[in-house]
């Protein structure tokens, strides 16, 4: 009889704290996009941006800010995958791995302006790899490696040794059995690892405005040449994403309607970030059912 | 016989595969090491700078609360109430979301079912996307006259930089605890009700207990991203190197005074140092914040 | 197995493709241009550049924040064309002046702002340094209701903030009080918070703040120019003594009539050739000769 209390009591109070959360959920997304939708138009999408007079659109900054992901990804995924197979497969159970573990966690403390500051000084300056998103993206896998690598070895931790023994006793080799089997039933959890970090690099300011630069040169996007200078895919042209923009127009923005630029730009990043995690979720169950003989 | 003994001691095809991919991965956990150890590097000489090259005091630095390394003739580096500030800041928004991160990540996983899974999961991720300029408006918009009118002094101070870092928070540590939630086995679920016991019994006593591990580690996670947030805080915070002595007057934290500092100040002078210094500062009570963490939950976990 | 080895291969090869190019940017950097530095500066130089752009197309220019210490410090290592600063490089810890050469493009006023629920439009010079050395603490002592100041300083080390103790503290300590470092969050905090006052340039006024006379004197442009107004600095671009004709070239278009007569007050900012006097680097003012014709 007690213990129903208590368990009717606890499911009361998570209830609440649930409730809590939902409303500060909505209260903060309801604020962002009813101030800022009301001036997202189609030009205001694909217009370039204003230095100070009205008008100014954010099209230059949006594609960045997914080219920007996509880089990111593609240099981050594979070391952080690579790193969290071992951590979970492979390394010993032993103080030199636990000292591994807790320099990357650590590592994901540092103020993202250190970590900016870090590769302008190593890319920007030493590698002479100029004001690019390249440097912008090798800055931010440095932020993504520690969370990425900690959640895939996480959810590979999490797949159940059965199925690793079943692997083993057909015949295959560890690693097949890892990348075959483990992998792919850790998915969904890599799933949200990517995700979170890719909501990093959306959000993220401090890092690029050392590394990938805070001015937009103009763009051609019939250019695809990816070596050519206006081109889009180039890797060495200066990339302001939106995050940064949303931070240069707060801070030094003097255009008239400079918080309706932000304000838009908010609710335009949000419903970005909402495009790409529904899509990566949808993607990644997708292979999943495919790769698996899940339903 | 020498054909069989050759067939059987040599290596086989999955053997050599698994030494492939064993080098693989052992060599992308090198080359984040070697990014990390770089990274380490740089902090700990540019930030060891200021007591060997310019001689300061380690003593003053953490036990006075002058912060003018310019001055001159004697520039002060003392950087007690940035490093309390971060402090507070960071372990009341972890204690602060950590209750909510914990409910809600039990009630997406273990009570809503699938649909309302659905439905949270997408929004909460999406909090991590916001940039933190955006938090910070909204902090000084809304939390700021909040804490204004229900607490008192001006708004600015440690209790609003909680509340904006609790919201930031707490989509890295819930997301994060979901998924060491769902990695608990099901049958430990099945075998708990089976014995008699409640849903929260379940709950409290098997799944929370079965999952300590993940849910250190996403409190950690939690932790580090409120040590280094700088624009949103710094807006909140009132960012007044002034020794908090309540809730609700100006502070400062370590990464809001570093952030402000590092573009008006020249590489290889004293008060560029001193801003290395405090990024040292910060990566040592971060360590020594997951070291405690982690002792902790070695005590907690059956 | 293939998956990992794909995402290896595909990063070593974007590595090699990398320095490849490197390579190849780097024989091609005669006609770029890259300019860092003070934030404040950005967007001034930012659509110069581009006018500049459109009628020079073989140049590359590339202008960048980073804050004024980034701009010196990258300009006298050489790894930038041009820094642009707040300050005087004589004025900034570990850089030497010589090394550099200082171009003066634009003229930056900056005045007292306050909250909009301040009923007070005129300060003395002796109170406002009252205030912000903390001994003027309420504004019932300068005429206004019963309320507390709430000081917005600058960030230690900017410009604005060296300008602004420069002429209003001459020398006393400031009050140890909250620091902000851009232009748009000291509007911002100073719009929503009761009783607050900082300090603004002048492109940043806008009617939900209200900036402050000093003794009489309405901050202009008008004002500074005669020095009546004197919490101004310059904008400065920092190059190497022999830096590149390309960097010369959009020096000289900065300071040319055609900026400086529109860009340069459209920002809100005050042209250089406007100057009826001059400021040097150790803070003295002298007249400019002939500056009536």
């Amino acid at each position: 009889m007690n213990a129903k209390r208590v368990d009717k009591i606890a499911t009361a109070v998570i209830y609440l704290l649930v409730g809590i959360v939902i409303l500060i959920l909505v209260a903060l997304l309801g604020f962002i996009l009813i101030t800022g939708l009301p001036h997202v138009t189609w030009s205001f999408l694909t217009s370039p941006a204003s230095a100070f007079n009205a008008g100014g659109g954010i099209g230059d900054q949006l594609f960045n800010s997914f080219y920007l992901l996509f880089l990111t990804l593609l240099i981050s995924f594979p070391i952080s995958l690579g790193a969290g197979i071992y951590l979970a497969e492979y390394a010993k159970k032993n103080r030199v791995t636990e000292a591994i573990r807790i320099t990357i966690e650590v590592l994901s403390s540092l103020p993202s302006v250190v970590v900016g500051l870090f590769g302008f000084l190593l890319f920007v300056v030493q590698f002479k790899l100029g004001f690019s998103i390249i440097s912008g993206a090798i800055a931010l896998t440095f932020f993504n490696l520690p969370l990425l690598t900690r959640n895939i070895e996480n959810s590979l931790n999490g797949v159940s040794n059965l199925q690793r023994e079943a692997g083993l006793s057909l015949g295959l080799s560890r690693w097949k059995t890892v990348t075959k089997v483990v992998v792919p039933a850790a998915l969904p959890g890599i799933i949200t690892g990517i995700i979170l970090s890719a909501g990093r690099v959306f959000g993220e300011a401090a890092a690029l405005i050392f590394t990938a630069g805070q001015s937009a040169p103009v763009l051609n996007y019939a250019n695809w040449n990816p070596f050519s200078g206006d081109s889009p895919l180039n890797i060495f042209r200066p990339a302001e994403t939106l995050a940064v923009h949303i931070w240069k127009i707060n801070t030094e923005g003097i255009m008239p309607d400079a918080s309706q630029v932000s304000a838009g730009a908010s609710a335009v990043l949000i419903i970005a970030v909402l495009v790409f995690n529904l899509g990566a979720r949808w993607a990644g169950n997708y292979v999943y059912r495919r790769i698996t003989a899940s339903k | 016989m020498d054909a069989v003994k050759k067939e059987l001691t040599r290596k086989s095809k999955a053997s050599r595969q698994d030494q492939r991919g064993k080098l693989i991965s052992l060599a992308c956990v090198t080359l984040i090491m070697l990014v990390v150890l770089s990274i380490l590097y740089m902090i700990t000489s540019k930030g060891l700078a200021t007591f060997f090259e310019n001689k300061m005091s380690i003593v003053d630095f953490f036990t006075k609360q002058v912060w003018n390394p310019s001055a001159k003739p004697q520039a002060l580096v003392g950087a007690l109430p940035m490093i309390v500030g971060s402090f507070s800041v960071t372990v009341l928004s972890a204690l602060l979301a950590a209750p909510f991160a914990i409910a809600t990540a039990i009630f997406m996983v273990d009570i809503a079912g699938k649909r309302g899974r659905k439905i949270l999961q997408p929004v909460i991720e999406l909090l991590v996307g916001i940039p933190s300029v955006v938090y910070g408006f909204i902090g000084l918009t809304v939390v700021v006259p909040f804490t204004r009118t229900v607490f008192g002094g001006t708004g600015f101070g440690i209790l609003s930089g909680t509340f904006v870092l609790f919201v930031m928070v707490l989509p890295t540590v819930t997301s994060m605890y979901v998924d060491s939630l769902k990695a608990v086995p099901q049958f430990y679920r099945e075998a708990s009700l089976a014995l008699g016991a409640t849903r929260w019994q379940t709950i409290y006593k098997v799944i929370i207990r079965a999952s300590i591990p993940g849910l250190l580690t996403a409190i950690i996670f939690g932790m580090a991203r409120a040590f280094g947030e700088a624009l949103a805080v710094q807006m909140v915070i009132g960012n007044a190197s002034i020794l908090p002595s309540d809730l609700v007057s100006p502070a400062s934290t370590l990464t809001s005074v570093l952030t402000t500092g590092i573009g008006n100040t020249v590489l290889g002078t004293l008060p560029n140092n001193a801003l290395w210094s405090l990024a040292l500062v910060l990566l040592l009570m971060s360590l020594v914040f997951n070291l405690l963490t982690r002792f902790i939950g070695k005590k907690g976990a059956f | 197995m293939k998956k990992v080895n794909k995402g290896i291969i595909l990063a070593s090869m974007m590595a090699i493709l990398l320095i490849l190019t490197g390579c190849q940017s780097k024989s091609s950097q005669k006609n770029s241009v890259t300019i860092v530095g003070s934030t404040a500066l950005q967007p001034l130089v930012e659509k110069a550049a581009a006018d500049y752009q459109v009628k020079n197309s073989g140049v590359d220019i590339t202008v960048q924040g980073g804050g004024s210490g980034t701009g010196l410090s990258q300009v006298q290592q050489g790894a930038v064309s041009i820094g642009n600063s707040d300050v005087f490089a004589e004025q900034q810890d570990g850089i030497d002046a010589k090394k550099v050469v200082d171009h003066k493009v634009a003229v930056v006023g900056m005045a007292p702002v306050v909250n909009q629920d301040v009923p007070i439009k005129n300060i003395s010079m002796a109170n406002l340094r009252k205030v912000f050395t903390g001994k003027i603490t309420n504004w019932k002592q300068l005429g206004g209701p019963d309320q507390k100041i709430v000081v917005i300083n600058r960030a230690q080390g900017s410009g604005i903030r060296k300008s602004f103790e420069r002429v209003v503290l001459k020398g006393q300590p400031a009050l140890n009080a909250q620091e902000q470092d851009s232009n748009g969050t000291v509007q911002k905090i100073v719009q929503a918070t009761p009783g607050s006052i900082s300090y603004l340039s002048f492109s940043y006024f806008n009617n939900q703040i209200k900036h402050l006379a000093i003794d009489g004197v309405q901050p202009n442009a008008k004002n500074v120019e005669n020095n009546r107004w004197k919490i101004w600095s310059y904008e400065h671009m920092y190059t190497k003594p022999n830096a590149s004709a390309a960097t010369n070239n959009f020096i000289k278009y900065m300071k040319s009539e055609k900026v400086q007569k529109n860009l340069v007050s459209d920002l809100g900012y005050i042209s250089i050739h406007d100057m009826k006097v001059e400021l040097t680097s150790d803070d003295q003012v002298i007249p400019i000769k002939g500056a009536e014709e």
